[in-house]
Formats: structure tokens, sequence, C-alpha cells
């Protein structure tokens, strides 16, 4: 008796000392309100578009918040823009040629000059960054903010913790093999990327 | 038949002016859908609402004042006569 009392009083010191497991973040959405806009620069008007067909898992520790991993995928057939057009060249074998390559995504391979304060973390995350068959490994400014126990404020029947996660980034499209060196007096060659997603982890 | 053409280029020319002044006189591409966004109260994260509605943009306009010079030019080879009303026979 006296053993299994130590066994117990044990487990729960070493359960009340043990660091924390990193929570693990689901980045579909079912409401839709995650997304990627981009914006590119064009003669009569930029060229302004929306992603929303986002997935993906990220790790998140809030007690260390450095050592996020994760990867987020983008369905590039979800870009969309208001002129349909412009949508069809955009999705055409051209330019994204969302038929042969259709995710876009982000892999999170470490981060650094980490800073919190109170439930955010802004970080220089570095990854592979895949478009149109191209992976190139870019650094990225992220802000991070941990939302705990705020899943039941946005999905009323599940108990959980909400990860939002911003970033604001430019890449060239030619880098990409996205037409390099053509038609950049019609297309920028530049390309600016806003990602606001919301991951959620239930418990 | 040349007052007739004629009719036709400016009526297409002064539809084409007020339905894009009407419907927001969008100085960039013709557009079929709109992007409005609203704020989740609880990210904070502006998502976007994709809502079909037609906005003319000035490539619309420019179509339709190019049809209606065209029309307007080809009403100058058009003839000047009218057309004669039948006679009855009876």
């Amino acid at each position: 008796m006296k053993n299994k009392i130590l066994c117990a009083l044990i487990f729960t010191c070493l359960g009340a000392t043990a660091p924390a497991t990193p929570l693990e973040f689901d980045f579909k959405d079912p409401k839709g309100v995650n997304n990627v806009v981009f914006k590119t620069d064009a003669p009569l008007e930029s060229i302004n578009g929306v992603a929303t067909g986002i997935s993906g898992r990220v790790t998140f520790d809030p007690d260390n918040p450095g050592a996020v991993k994760g990867k987020i995928i983008v369905q590039a057939s979800s870009l969309h823009v208001g002129n349909p057009m412009q949508k069809e060249h955009l999705h055409s074998d051209k330019w994204l040629d969302v038929a042969k390559y259709p995710e876009i995504t982000f892999e999170v391979e470490s981060a650094k000059n980490v800073k919190t304060q109170g439930n955010v973390t802004t970080a220089d995350v570095t990854g592979k960054f895949s478009l149109h068959g191209v992976t190139k490994t870019i650094t990225v400014p992220v802000k991070m903010t941990f939302l705990k126990d705020q899943l039941k404020a946005r999905i009323p029947d599940k108990d959980g913790d909400l990860l939002v996660i911003r970033a604001s980034f430019k890449i060239k499209r030619s880098d990409f093999g996205i037409n390099p060196g053509q038609g950049e007096d019609k297309v920028s060659d530049d390309i600016e990327l806003n990602l606001s997603i919301a991951g959620a982890a239930q418990r | 038949m040349r007052r007739i053409l004629q009719r036709i280029a400016f009526a297409l020319a002064a539809a084409a002016v007020v339905g894009w002044l009407a419907l927001g006189a969008n100085r960039g591409w013709t557009k079929t859908t709109v992007t409005r966004w609203e704020k989740d109260p609880v990210t904070e994260i502006d998502g976007p609402v994709v809502e079909k509605k037609f906005v003319p943009g000035i490539d619309l306009v420019a179509v339709c004042l190019t049809g209606a010079l065209a029309l307007f030019i080809a009403s100058r080879f058009a003839s000047k006569t009218k057309n004669r009303p039948v006679s009855s026979s009876s």
C-alpha cells in the first residue's frame, strides 16, 4: 500500500515538473476565414487576389515558441481574383499551372530572433517555400498569437486553444520559374504575400 | 439606314458610360465578383467573403466605345435612302 502511494506521489511530482508537451494546431478552418492575400503590380491596376484553401499542421509550445515546427499548405486552385479572365490565366500552364502544381507549401525549419510579450511571439522563421514546382529556403517575419482556451469561443462544442499566425513577405515570381524575365511590363516580378491563419488544438 | 446605325452607336456609347458610372466607375478591369472582408471576433483575422457582383471596368467601356465608333463609321457608308412604305395594291 505504501509503495502504491509512493509511486502515485512520484508520478504526480514528475507530471508537475515535466515540460509542457508542444500543442499541435490544425489549420484546416471550417469557417473559411484563413487566407493568403497576394498583390502584384500591373499597368492598369494592381492585381489583388486571395486564397482560402488552406490546411496544414503546426506544433507550437507556448513555453518554447522558438521550437515551432510544421507545414502550411495552400491549394493553388483556391487562388481567386475578381476578373474571370485573369483568374483563368493565373491558373493556366502559362502562370501557376495549378493542374500540375496543385499545392503551394511552406515548411518551417527553424526560428530565430524569437521575442515573446504576453501571448504574442514574433520571430524570423526559416523554411522551405514551394511554388510552381520550385522549392527555395526563405526567411519570413512571423507573428504568432497564442489564444489559450479560445477554441470554444469560436466553435462552441469544442474545447482547446487557438494559434493565430500572421506573416507578410515578398517573393519574385522569376525565382520560382513563373515566366522568368517575361511580361514584367504587364505583371511585376515582385509578389507580395500576406498570410492570416488560425489553427486549432482540440483537447 | 444611316440614321438607325448612328442612333444605335450613340445608344451603345451612352449605355456603356452611364452603366459604368452607375456601377461604381471602376477604373480597373471588369470584375464578376467582389471580395468583402469580415473580421473574425475571436482571432481578429479579416476573412474574405466573395460575392457575385458585376463591376464593369474601363476595358468594357473601351470595347463598347470602340463598337460604337465602328458603327458610326459604318453608318457613313450606309445609304441615306429611307425605307419607303409599301404601297398596297388594293
